[in-house]
C-alpha cells in the first residue's frame, strides 16, 4: 500500500465549480441520445392519434366514429366511455379537465377521442374521419371577453396588500393609472409531447413520457386506470426541452397511451403532429394588468394599486399558482410602502393555460418596469435613475407578501453592470443619435430582476435521491429531477463526484423512474438542483459514514483519520484507491447504497393571510439592451446585450452561462416575435414555426456579452452555496421591450411613455410611432 | 421506349446502397430513415420544414460536379433521391471518433436538451463542405432554417466561430469519399423514365423535359413536384394524395441559368440558393431577398418556378419579378408560349395555365437604365418567415423627372399585384418627397389587404405608404437600407 506522502492525488475530474459540457454532449451531436421516440419500438407496437373538437365552447350532440373504425389499419377508438377510473387529469384535482370529452366542449382542439392503429399514419388519417355535431354556445376567448361577459375564475384569487394603498393613492404626490397587455408564450420544445405505454402483469403499465413531472404521470396513470399508483411505473430519461411545457401537458397523452395500451393489451405510442400539440398544449398565460401608482416628484413610489386578469383557458391546471406568481414579481426589485395587489384568474374557452419559464413571475416584471417606465417620463429622468430610487434597501425591505429581503444585492449588481456596459456613455451616444436621425432610431435600457426561488406549494419543496456504489467502486446516481437540457444530471453527478472523491465519468446517472425515487415534485421552479442535489449529497453522506465506521473497525483507526481523497480513501496513514477501499467494505458487509432526502428549510407560506416566507432565497439579475428601430416600418434590430447575472456561487459556470444566454433569448422571444393569435371563432391559427416564430441565430444581439455575478455566494446554505438559474434570466429580456420603448419615445421627445404591449412585433413599434407623431 | 423504363429508384444512404422498387408517392425520406432504417438521429421537430431538426445532406451531380447540400428531410419525398447520395448525422462519427463540427459543439456546450442538435451539425457541415472559413453573417445564414430553444444560439455560434478552416479531407466522411461516390452516382444514371406503382398511386420520375412534357400531356391531374417546399406540407400537414405525382426537380433542361441580352432566365427547378449569385448579378437588391427567404434547407429545395406555379399570394419572388416586367414561358406537349408574369396570376388560386401546361422557365429583363430598383420584405420575425407583405419597386428617372414607375406586392391582396393607381401618381412627375407622399395615399385604392396572424389590415397600409417613402429616400441617399442585412 502506497503512502501518503508518495502520492499526492490530483482533483478529482468533474467535480462541482468546473466548466463542464452537458453529460449527453457527445450523443447529443452524434444522434444517439435516445428520445422516447427513438426507443426501439415493443413487438405490436400500436399508435395512438387524437381527435380533437372543432369549436370552442357548445355541447357535444352527437359522435359518429363508425368510418374510423373500418379505415385501414385501425384497431379501435377510444372516447370517455372507455375511461376506466376517473375521466379527471387535473392537476390540482378540481375535476376540470376530463381525458376526453363528455358532453361540454371548453375549447377548440379539445380532445374528443383516441384512434388506435397498426400505424401512425393510419391512427392520423383515420381520426379526420369522425362525424360530429356540435350545438355552439357563444365563447370567451380572450380576458376582456370574460370580464366583459362575467366569465368565472377557475381557481381563487389572491390578494397581496401591505398599509393601506387606497389611502396612499388618494394623498400620492402624483399619480397615473394605465394598463399593460402582456402576451402568452407557446414552449416550443423541439420535442413534441410523446407517451409510450407498456402494459405489464397484473394491474402494471410502465410509461415512458416526455415529462418533467414523472410522479404526477404516474398518480395520473393510476387515477384514469383505476388502480393503486403501485402498478405504475413512469420513466424519463431525457426531454427534448420542456420549459414547464411538460409540468402538467404530458398528463394527456400518458393517461390515453395507457387506456388504449389497457384496452388492447398491447404497447401504445402516443405522439400529436407539431401542430396538434401546439393546439393542444396549454401555454403562458397571457394577461392584462390595470396599474394605479402614486410616486414623489423624485420618482420615488408611494403606493400601487394593479389588478391581473390572466387568460387561463377552461379549466384551473397550475392557473392558481401561477397566477399568484404574477404577484409575487410585481415589485420586481422595488419597494412598494403601500401596496394591493389582485389576481383575477380568469375562465376562457381556449386551451388551458400552465407553467412555463417563470411561472408567470415573468408577467409581474413587466407590469412593474412598465410602471417605472411611467414614472420615467412623468418626472423626466432617466429610467435607470427611477430604479435606482426605488430599490429595495436598508429599512426599505419588506415586500408586498411580509417577507424581508435579506439577501439584497441589486444595487452592487447593476452599479457593476451600468460600469461595464459602459451604460451611461452610450445613453448620451443614444439621445445624441436621435437628435439627427429622422427615420432611424435607437433605444437603450437597464432593467433588473430579482426572482423569488422555492414552489410557493411549500410542500413541494422536498427531493429524494438514490445512490448505489458497487463493489468495483462505480456509482450510479439516480434523483427525482428531470433532465431537459438544463444540465441538472451533470450538476448532481458533479456534487457526487465532490462528495465521494470520484472522477464523473465513475458516476451513471440513470433514467429517472417513479420506481427508484418516489413522491417526486415536478423539476421545476428553477430547483432542480437546489434540492436533488442536496438529496444525492445525503445519499452520499449517508454512505460515507457507513465507509469510516467500517474503516474505524476494520482498520482500527480513528475516524478523523478517515479522509475521502481524490481517488482515494486515506486511512490513517495509508492511501488505498477507492475501488479497493470499496471491495474490502463490501467484504465486510458494508451497506453501499443509500437513499437521501432533502427539504428546503425556512420556507412557509400562508395563502389565505398573503403573508409568510414563500421564498427560501431571491436570484438576481440585470442586463442592458440597445436597440434601433425603423420608423417606417417598426423593424428593429438589437445591437448589444450585457447581461451581469447572480446564480450563487456557480456549481458550472458552462452550464449556468448556458441557462442565462438561452433563457434571455427566450424571453426575448416571447417579448418580440412570438405572437399568439386567435380567430374570432376561437381557433388558435399560430400552432407550428411557419406562423408562431421564435428567435433564430440571426436574431441574437449583435453583441452579447453574459458574466456571471463571480462575488455572490448564497446566504443560505443551498448546494455549496449556489443559486437557481433556470427561470430568472428569461425576464432580463425586459430590458429589450423597455430599449424600444426609449426608441419609440424619441419620436415624441421622451414627453410621453410609449406604452408598449408585448410582443412587441414590428407593427407594434410602428403603431405606436405613428400615435406619438408622423415622419 | 417501354423497355427504357426503369422500375425503382436507387441512391446512397450514408455508405449503403438502397433500392426501392415499391414506394409511395406521398413517402417521406425521414419516415424512412427512422422507422425504415432505423436511423433514429434524424428528428422529426414540426414536419413541415421550418425547423431544420431533420436536417440531412444530400449529395447530388450537378453538371458531373458532386455538391451536398442541407435538406429537409421531412418534406423530402423518396421519389426526389434517385442518384443522389443521402448523408445522416450518423455517418460523421460512424469510425467512432467526433466529427470536428460535432466535437466543437461539445467544446462549447452548444447542446442543451441536444434535440436540435443533429440537425444543426449537419446544417453547419454543409456550410462547411461549401464555404470553408465562413463570415459570422455565412453562419447565421446556415442557421436560419435551424430553430433551438435552449442555447440562444451563442455557443453554437461560437463553437461554428471557432473551428479551423478546412476539415482534414483525409479523415472527412464527404471530402475522402468524394470520387467514389461521385463514380456510384454515375452508375447510377441510365437515362431511363422511372415509373413505380399503379393506378392508385402512381410516381413518374421523367427521363428528360421533352419525356415530362409528353407524360404530362397524358397525365393532366398530376402533381408536378419540384422542391416540394409547398406541396411536402400538402402531405404532411393536410394528408393529401397527390397521385400520380411527378418529380422533376432532377431535370436537367429546366434547371439552366441563362444570362443573355434579354436578361436573365431562369429555368422553372433552380432552386434559390442556384440562382441567389446569378439575381445578385441581374441587381444587388436580390442579395437580401433572397437571404430571408426561408433558412437555406428550404433555399436548396425550394425553386423559383415552383413559388411562381404555385400563385400563392404570399410568395416572395413573383413581385420584384412584375415590376421588372418578367415573362414566364409555359410549355404544353411541345407548344411553347410566353406570357408577362403579371397576367400569370388571375385570381387567388387561379393561374393562367392551361391542362398538361407547366411552367419551363422565367425571364428577368435587364434593370432599365437610369432606374432605381428595391425590394422590401416585411415580417414579424426578420428571416426564415413569411412575408406580411413584400414590396418592390422600380423608378426610371429623367432629370428627376419619373418616367415609368412599377411597384408590385405580396400579402396586400389575394395575388401578388402591381400598385397601378400610385404608379400613374407617380409618372411624369418630379421625384421629390411631397409627390411620393401624395401618392402613396392612393395604396389604399390599390389595396383592401386582410387582418390575419401576419398583420393587421392598417399595419399593412402604413407599411406599404412608407416603404415608397423609404425607397424615396434611399434613392437620394438619404437613408441607408435597412441595417443587419446580409453581406455577401
Amino acid at each position: 500500500m502506497n503512502k501518503v506522502e508518495h502520492t499526492i492525488p490530483g482533483e478529482v475530474k468533474g467535480s462541482v465549480d468546473k466548466m463542464m459540457p452537458h453529460e449527453s454532449a457527445a450523443k447529443h451531436v452524434s444522434g444517439t441520445a435516445t428520445y422516447i421516440d427513438d426507443i426501439p419500438e415493443p413487438a405490436g407496437l400500436l399508435h395512438a392519434y387524437l381527435g380533437l373538437t372543432e369549436i370552442a365552447y357548445g355541447r357535444l350532440d352527437a359522435l359518429d366514429l363508425e368510418a374510423i373504425k373500418h379505415s385501414d389499419g385501425v384497431v379501435g377508438v377510444l372516447t370517455a366511455a372507455d375511461v376506466i377510473g376517473e375521466n379527471d387529469i387535473s392537476p390540482t384535482h378540481r375535476h376540470d379537465e376530463p381525458v376526453f370529452v363528455e358532453k361540454e366542449i371548453s375549447f377548440h382542439g379539445q380532445v374528443l377521442f383516441a384512434v388506435v392503429a397498426e400505424t401512425r399514419d393510419a391512427a392520423r388519417r383515420a381520426a379526420q374521419k369522425a362525424q360530429v355535431i356540435y350545438s355552439k354556445k357563444d365563447a370567451a376567448i380572450d380576458v376582456l371577453d370574460a370580464v366583459e361577459r362575467d366569465y368565472p375564475l377557475v381557481t381563487e384569487p389572491l390578494t397581496l396588500k401591505r398599509g393601506d394603498a387606497a389611502a396612499a393613492l388618494e394623498k400620492g404626490t402624483n399619480r397615473i393609472k394605465g394598463r399593460i397587455t402582456i402576451g402568452g408564450q407557446d414552449h416550443f420544445y423541439l420535442e413534441g409531447q410523446i407517451a409510450l405505454a407498456i402494459p405489464g402483469e397484473d394491474d402494471q403499465m410502465e410509461v415512458w413520457s416526455s415529462t418533467q413531472h414523472p410522479s404526477e404521470i404516474q398518480h395520473m396513470v393510476a387515477n384514469v386506470l383505476g388502480v393503486t399508483a403501485a402498478a405504475i411505473t413512469c420513466n424519463v430519461r431525457r426531454m427534448g426541452g420542456g420549459f414547464g411545457g411538460k409540468e402538467t401537458q404530458g398528463n394527456q397523452f400518458a393517461v390515453i397511451a395507457a387506456l388504449a395500451a389497457r384496452k388492447f393489451g398491447q404497447a401504445v405510442k402516443l405522439r400529436p403532429d407539431r401542430d396538434d400539440d401546439m393546439i393542444i398544449t396549454g401555454k403562458r398565460h397571457d394577461c392584462v394588468g390595470d396599474y394605479d401608482v402614486a410616486f414623489d416628484d423624485e420618482g420615488v413610489i408611494e403606493a400601487l394599486d394593479a389588478v391581473f386578469y390572466s387568460r387561463c383557458g377552461y379549466s384551473a391546471d397550475l392557473s392558481g399558482p401561477v397566477t399568484d406568481r404574477t404577484l409575487f414579481h410585481t415589485d420586481n426589485c422595488y419597494y412598494i410602502p403601500d401596496v394591493h395587489l389582485r389576481s383575477q384568474p380568469l375562465k376562457t374557452n381556449t386551451v388551458s393555460n400552465t407553467a412555463f419559464r417563470g411561472f408567470g413571475g415573468p408577467q409581474g416584471v413587466m407590469a412593474s418596469e412598465r410602471i417605472i417606465e411611467e414614472i420615467a417620463y412623468a418626472v423626466g429622468k432617466d429610467t435607470l435613475d427611477i430604479r435606482k430610487a426605488n430599490f429595495y434597501a436598508k429599512d426599505r425591505d419588506i415586500t408586498p407578501y411580509h417577507q424581508t429581503v435579506e439577501d439584497n444585492i441589486i444595487l452592487q449588481l447593476v452599479e457593476e453592470l451600468e460600469k461595464t456596459s459602459d451604460y451611461q456613455a452610450r445613453r448620451k451616444e443614444v439621445l445624441a443619435f436621435n437628435e439627427h436621425s429622422r427615420i432611424m432610431r435607437k433605444g437603450i435600457a437597464l432593467t433588473p430582476v430579482k426572482f423569488g426561488i422555492s414552489f410557493t406549494a411549500t410542500w413541494m419543496n422536498q427531493a429524494g435521491a438514490l445512490v448505489h456504489i458497487y463493489q468495483d467502486g462505480s456509482v450510479h446516481l439516480n434523483h427525482g429531477g428531470t433532465e431537459m437540457g438544463q444540465g441538472l444530471n451533470l450538476k448532481v453527478a458533479q456534487v457526487v463526484a465532490d462528495a465521494l472523491q470520484v472522477d464523473l465519468d465513475q458516476i451513471q446517472v440513470t433514467t429517472t423512474t417513479t420506481g427508484k425515487v418516489p413522491n417526486t415534485s415536478p423539476t421545476a421552479a428553477s430547483s432542480g438542483s437546489d434540492l436533488n442535489a442536496m438529496a444525492a449529497l445525503d445519499a452520499c453522506n449517508q454512505i460515507k459514514a457507513r465507509l469510516v465506521d467500517f474503516a474505524v473497525d476494520h482498520f482500527g483507526v480513528p475516524g478523523d483519520q478517515v479522509i475521502f481523497l481524490p481517488g482515494h480513501v486515506q486511512v490513517g496513514d495509508e492511501l488505498l484507491p477507492f475501488a479497493n477501499f470499496i471491495k474490502q467494505a463490501y467484504f465486510a458487509r458494508t451497506h453501499l447504497s443509500a437513499a437521501g432526502y432533502y427539504k428546503t428549510p425556512k420556507v412557509h407560506w400562508d395563502r389565505a393571510t398573503g403573508k409568510g416566507r414563500p421564498f427560501y432565497y431571491f436570484a438576481y439579475g440585470a442586463s442592458v439592451c440597445e436597440v434601433t428601430i425603423d420608423r417606417l416600418t417598426g423593424e428593429y434590430t438589437v445591437d448589444r446585450v450585457d447581461i451581469l447575472h447572480d446564480v450563487g456561487k456557480s456549481l458550472n459556470p458552462m452550464i449556468d452561462v448556458g441557462q442565462i444566454e438561452g433563457g434571455f433569448i427566450q424571453g426575448m422571444g416571447w417579448l418580440t416575435t412570438e405572437e399568439l393569435w386567435w380567430d374570432e371563432q376561437g381557433q388558435l391559427r399560430t400552432h407550428a414555426p411557419s406562423t408562431y416564430k421564435i428567435p433564430l441565430a440571426s436574431d441574437m444581439p449583435r453583441e452579447f456579452n453574459v458574466a456571471l455575478a463571480n462575488w455572490s455566494e448564497n446566504r443560505e446554505n443551498t448546494i455549496k452555496r449556489s443559486k437557481a438559474v433556470g427561470e430568472p434570466p428569461l425576464m432580463l429580456a425586459s430590458s429589450v421591450v423597455e430599449a424600444l420603448s426609449m426608441a419609440v419615445a424619441s419620436v415624441a421627445d421622451y414627453k410621453e411613455c410609449p406604452r408598449l404591449d408585448t410582443p412587441v412585433t414590428p407593427e407594434r413599434v410602428l403603431m405606436a410611432c405613428e400615435r406619438l407623431g408622423a415622419v | 421506349m417501354k423497355d427504357a423504363v426503369r422500375r425503382n429508384i436507387r441512391f446512397l444512404l450514408n455508405d449503403e446502397e438502397v433500392v426501392l422498387d415499391d414506394i409511395s408517392s406521398s413517402q417521406m425520406l425521414l419516415d424512412f430513415l427512422r422507422s425504415g432504417k432505423r436511423l433514429t438521429g434524424t428528428k422529426e421537430g414540426c414536419n413541415e420544414g421550418d425547423c431544420g431538426a431533420c436536417t440531412v445532406l444530400v449529395g447530388r451531380l450537378k453538371n458531373g460536379e458532386l455538391q451536398y447540400e442541407g435538406v429537409n428531410a421531412c418534406i423530402c419525398f423518396l421519389g426526389m433521391l434517385d442518384g443522389t447520395h443521402v448523408v445522416s448525422v450518423e455517418y460523421l462519427s460512424a469510425t467512432g471518433a467526433l466529427h470536428p463540427i460535432q466535437q466543437a459543439m461539445v467544446d462549447f456546450h452548444a447542446s442543451q436538451c441536444g434535440f436540435c442538435t443533429p440537425g444543426i451539425v449537419m446544417s453547419l457541415y454543409a456550410l462547411f463542405l461549401n464555404t470553408p472559413s465562413p463570415s459570422k453573417t455565412q453562419i447565421e445564414q446556415a442557421l436560419q432554417g435551424n430553430l433551438c430553444r435552449c442555447t440562444g444560439y451563442a455557443p453554437i455560434m461560437r463553437a461554428a466561430g471557432n473551428l479551423a478552416d478546412e476539415f482534414d479531407a483525409a479523415l472527412d466522411p464527404i471530402l475522402k469519399n468524394r470520387d467514389i461516390i461521385t463514380n456510384r452516382l454515375n452508375a447510377f444514371k441510365n437515362g431511363a423514365r422511372i415509373e413505380l406503382g399503379d393506378d392508385t398511386d402512381r410516381i413518374i420520375i421523367p427521363a428528360n423535359a421533352d419525356d415530362f412534357a409528353g407524360c404530362l400531356m397524358e397525365n393532366t391531374n398530376a402533381t408536378i413536384v419540384s422542391g416540394a417546399t409547398d406541396v411536402g406540407l400538402w402531405v404532411t400537414k393536410d394528408m393529401r394524395a397527390i397521385s400520380p405525382t411527378f418529380f422533376v426537380g432532377h431535370l436537367d433542361e429546366l434547371n439552366q441559368i441563362n444570362n443573355d441580352e434579354n436578361g436573365l432566365t431562369l429555368g422553372a427547378t433552380v432552386s434559390y440558393s442556384d440562382a441567389w449569385k446569378a439575381l445578385c448579378d441581374h441587381h444587388p437588391a436580390f442579395n437580401k431577398l433572397i437571404s430571408r427567404i426561408g433558412g437555406a434547407q428550404v433555399r436548396n429545395q425550394g425553386t423559383i418556378g415552383g413559388n411562381i406555379a404555385n400563385g400563392s399570394p404570399i410568395g416572395d419572388m413573383p413581385p420584384p419579378l412584375i415590376t421588372l416586367n418578367a415573362t414566364l414561358t409555359l410549355r404544353r406537349g411541345d407548344e411553347r408560349r410566353t406570357i408577362p408574369l403579371e397576367d400569370f396570376f388571375m385570381a387567388y388560386g387561379k393561374q393562367n395555365l392551361l391542362k398538361g401546361e407547366f411552367v419551363e422557365s422565367v425571364t428577368i429583363p435587364k434593370v432599365p437604365a437610369n432606374s432605381h430598383f428595391a425590394i422590401y420584405k416585411i415580417s414579424k420575425r426578420r428571416d426564415e418567415d413569411i412575408s406580411a407583405l413584400l414590396g418592390a419597386f422600380l423608378v426610371t428617372l429623367e432629370n428627376d423627372q419619373v418616367t415609368n414607375a412599377r411597384i408590385a406586392f405580396g400579402g396586400m391582396a389575394g395575388i401578388p399585384k402591381r400598385a397601378e393607381i400610385v404608379g400613374y401618381a407617380l409618372d411624369d412627375k418630379p421625384w421629390t418627397e411631397d409627390v411620393v407622399r401624395a401618392a402613396s395615399q392612393h395604396f389604399k385604392e390599390d389595396f383592401s389587404p386582410l387582418t390575419d396572424w401576419r398583420a393587421s389590415r392598417e399595419y399593412r397600409l402604413k407599411t406599404a405608404n412608407n416603404l415608397l417613402l423609404r425607397f424615396y429616400l434611399e434613392t437620394t441617399g438619404n437613408l441607408a437600407s435597412p441595417t443587419h442585412e446580409a453581406a455577401e
